[in-house]
């Protein structure tokens, strides 16, 4: 009985609970997204590994390191493996089709990222042939790229056209690797500086150094340091987790007003809940009136106005969530460039729960205490 | 034996900076059984001294013993489940709740009770047929008459087996032939069933189904007259 009362009042002005409704699961499907868009944000972040340090020209990331430090670092204590990468910036065929490019060198790139998980077959043709290059699957999928295909970047850093050979498309390990990354032959790249722009061979971007054991970060990163200190190439070695968050610090004002902006949406909807919760009970005072009058408590009829609040609240939300899904997919393929990793996580969802509870809860206190302290003679409106 | 036993109470209101005494030393009993109408103009505290009755308000001072219960000591949450259990209610406008069925609303009271749903349904099949509405239980209050709706707030009024019934008004909303049949009904309460009902009402003819006439002006009770019963008819 209480629950059939509770939805039937719910729905009794069926208008004014549809359009409620709409507006809890508009404002709960914009958090979610907004979230994700926050998550995504991170994505470069949370999917660093602890074991994992990249060292860099102090000066800038710009500018770049010699490659002869490879192996100073390799002699490091507590250093496994030490890799290295340059940031390439081509375009393929349009500057709209932005994907991340690097020069690696692969072996030792392959053997630090597990994560990205390559055929045996793929690997070994990528590995042999100077100027094969991998593509991730979302990648390979966007631009319709098969493996044995021919692929052109247009140099940006590095001018000309560079011909690859696709030998192998990867996939992630897990839903947090970026799979629309392209690698190839950092000697590919070097050969031809050297016969192009001597200048400029012979460096790399960043070093990438997996180590022994992740509580090695500080010593390992202070010794590599100190290694090149007051050469003309000065690095700074830092864990990837601190390299990533470098770049979404950059960002940081954007993100904060993408919080506020989520905040607000919850704050709006929040105040259009209590807006209608309040109407509905004021309507229904006299209602509420007869119950008392009948012997039922203050305590029963606020936990019947709590409950039509949260019923309101948790099917808009639910709607809300479950629209997340296909607009976070719909999303994801118009500006995947951008986000390579864009899906709903179960922090968001759970933050959507939170929140669709909050503005149940929150938009039902007034009503409530309205409720508690009528008088009933007040409420029946009849006195003398 | 007196049901209602009240001793020298006194009821004001505060409008503003100003106290209004509505009840002026109200001393008055009712027999079990007894079937009483107040009367009175506007205004004159008759609502105000059915609802001390039905302990839906507290009196400033005196004392209101129902059922050899002292209501006028009860906490807000001791009245609430008094009332559960000792009082039935029929208002004016039927106060039945617009969105459960005739059952539903009939049921209402004994969701505060410990009684299976087996049980509730044989109270308001009862009830159902004391006022002979059971074809139409599933009806909700805007598919009823007039009549019909106040027929289901009386037996959600009686459904609980109350020790007294106290309406309001409650032929003020019918049309005459509706009005009689709930009078016929409330008079049955009393005779058949023993219950003790407290009326208030305009409506001399209404009036004039009780055993008892009562008659309240300017906050001071007294029996009433024939003359007062023609002012009533007047004003």
């Amino acid at each position: 009985m209480r629950l059939k009362l509770l939805f039937r009042n719910v729905f009794r002005h069926k208008l004014r609970a549809f359009l409620t409704i709409v507006g809890i699961c508009v404002a709960i499907l914009a958090f979610g997204m907004l979230r994700t868009v926050i998550s995504a944000w991170y994505a470069g972040v949370n999917a660093s590994s602890s074991s994992r340090l990249i060292t860099r020209n102090a000066t800038s990331l710009i500018f770049p390191l010699p490659i002869s430090y490879l192996e100073k670092i390799r002699g490091v204590n507590g250093v496994r493996e030490v890799s290295y990468s340059n940031w390439f910036g081509g375009i393929y065929i349009d500057a709209k089709n932005f994907f991340v490019n690097f020069a690696v060198e692969p072996r030792s790139y392959f053997d630090l990222y597990p994560e990205f998980v390559l055929p045996e077959a793929q690997a070994t043709a990528f590995f042999r042939d100077r100027k094969a290059c991998v593509a991730g699957q979302k990648l390979a999928k966007r631009f319709g790229w098969s493996v044995g295909d021919t692929i052109t970047l247009k140099g940006t850093i590095y001018p000309g056209n560079w011909d690859f050979v696709l030998q192998g498309i990867y996939h992630g390990k897990n839903a947090a690797t970026d799979e629309n990354q392209f690698f190839f032959h950092w000697s590919y790249l070097n050969e031809s500086l050297k016969k192009n722009d001597p200048r400029r061979a012979d460096q790399v971007g960043v070093y990438i150094i997996d180590l022994k054991h992740p509580d090695m970060a500080a010593n390992v990163s202070e010794a590599v340091d100190a290694l090149f200190r007051n050469s003309y190439a000065e690095t700074l070695t830092e864990t990837e987790k601190a390299f990533q968050m470098s770049f979404v610090s950059m960002t940081e004002a954007i993100l904060t007003v993408i919080q506020i902006v989520s905040c607000v949406i919850i704050a709006i909807i929040m105040a259009v809940v209590a807006n209608t919760m309040a109407m509905s009970v004021r309507e229904r005072m006299g209602e509420f009136a007869v119950f008392k009058t009948l012997g039922f408590g203050g305590g029963y009829l606020s936990m019947l106005i709590l409950g039509e609040s949260m019923a309101l609240s948790g099917i808009g939300g639910i709607l809300g969530i479950a629209l997340t899904f296909p607009a976070a997919r719909a999303f994801a393929e118009a500006v995947g460039q951008f986000f390579p990793i864009f899906h709903v996580s179960l922090d968001t969802i759970f933050m959507d729960i939170g929140a669709a509870m909050a503005v149940g809860a929150v938009a039902a206190m007034i009503p409530m205490w309205r409720v508690i302290h009528i008088r009933i003679a007040d409420g029946l409106g009849r006195t003398g | 034996m007196n049901v209602i036993e009240i001793t020298d109470i006194v009821k004001s209101y505060r409008r503003g900076s100003q106290r209004i005494r509505v009840l002026e030393h109200i001393s008055l009993t009712i027999a079990n059984g007894e079937f009483l109408s107040l009367m009175g103009p506007s205004g004159s505290g008759k609502s105000t001294l059915l609802n001390l009755i039905a302990g839906l308000d507290q009196a400033d001072s005196g004392s209101i013993r129902i059922g050899g219960t002292e209501i006028s000591t009860l906490s807000e949450t001791g009245l609430a489940a008094w009332r559960a259990g000792r009082v039935g209610f029929i208002f004016q406008f039927y106060n039945l709740i617009p969105v459960l069925t005739a059952y539903e609303n009939i049921e209402l009271p004994l969701m505060l009770t410990s009684l299976s749903k087996k049980a509730r349904h044989a109270h308001v099949i009862t009830a159902l047929s004391l006022v002979s509405l059971q074809d139409r239980m599933d009806h909700y209050p805007r598919q009823l008459s007039g009549g019909q709706q106040q027929r289901v707030a009386i037996a959600r009024a009686v459904v609980t087996d109350p020790t007294i019934l106290v309406a309001d008004e409650p032929t003020g909303d019918l049309d005459r032939q509706s009005a009689e049949d709930v009078l016929e009904l409330m008079d049955q309460l009393c005779t058949q069933l023993g219950k003790t009902s407290v009326m208030v009402t305009h409506d001399p003819r209404a009036a004039s189904r009780a055993h008892t006439l009562k008659y309240l002006e300017k906050g001071v009770l007294s029996d009433a007259p024939q003359a007062a019963v023609s002012e009533c008819l007047q004003t």
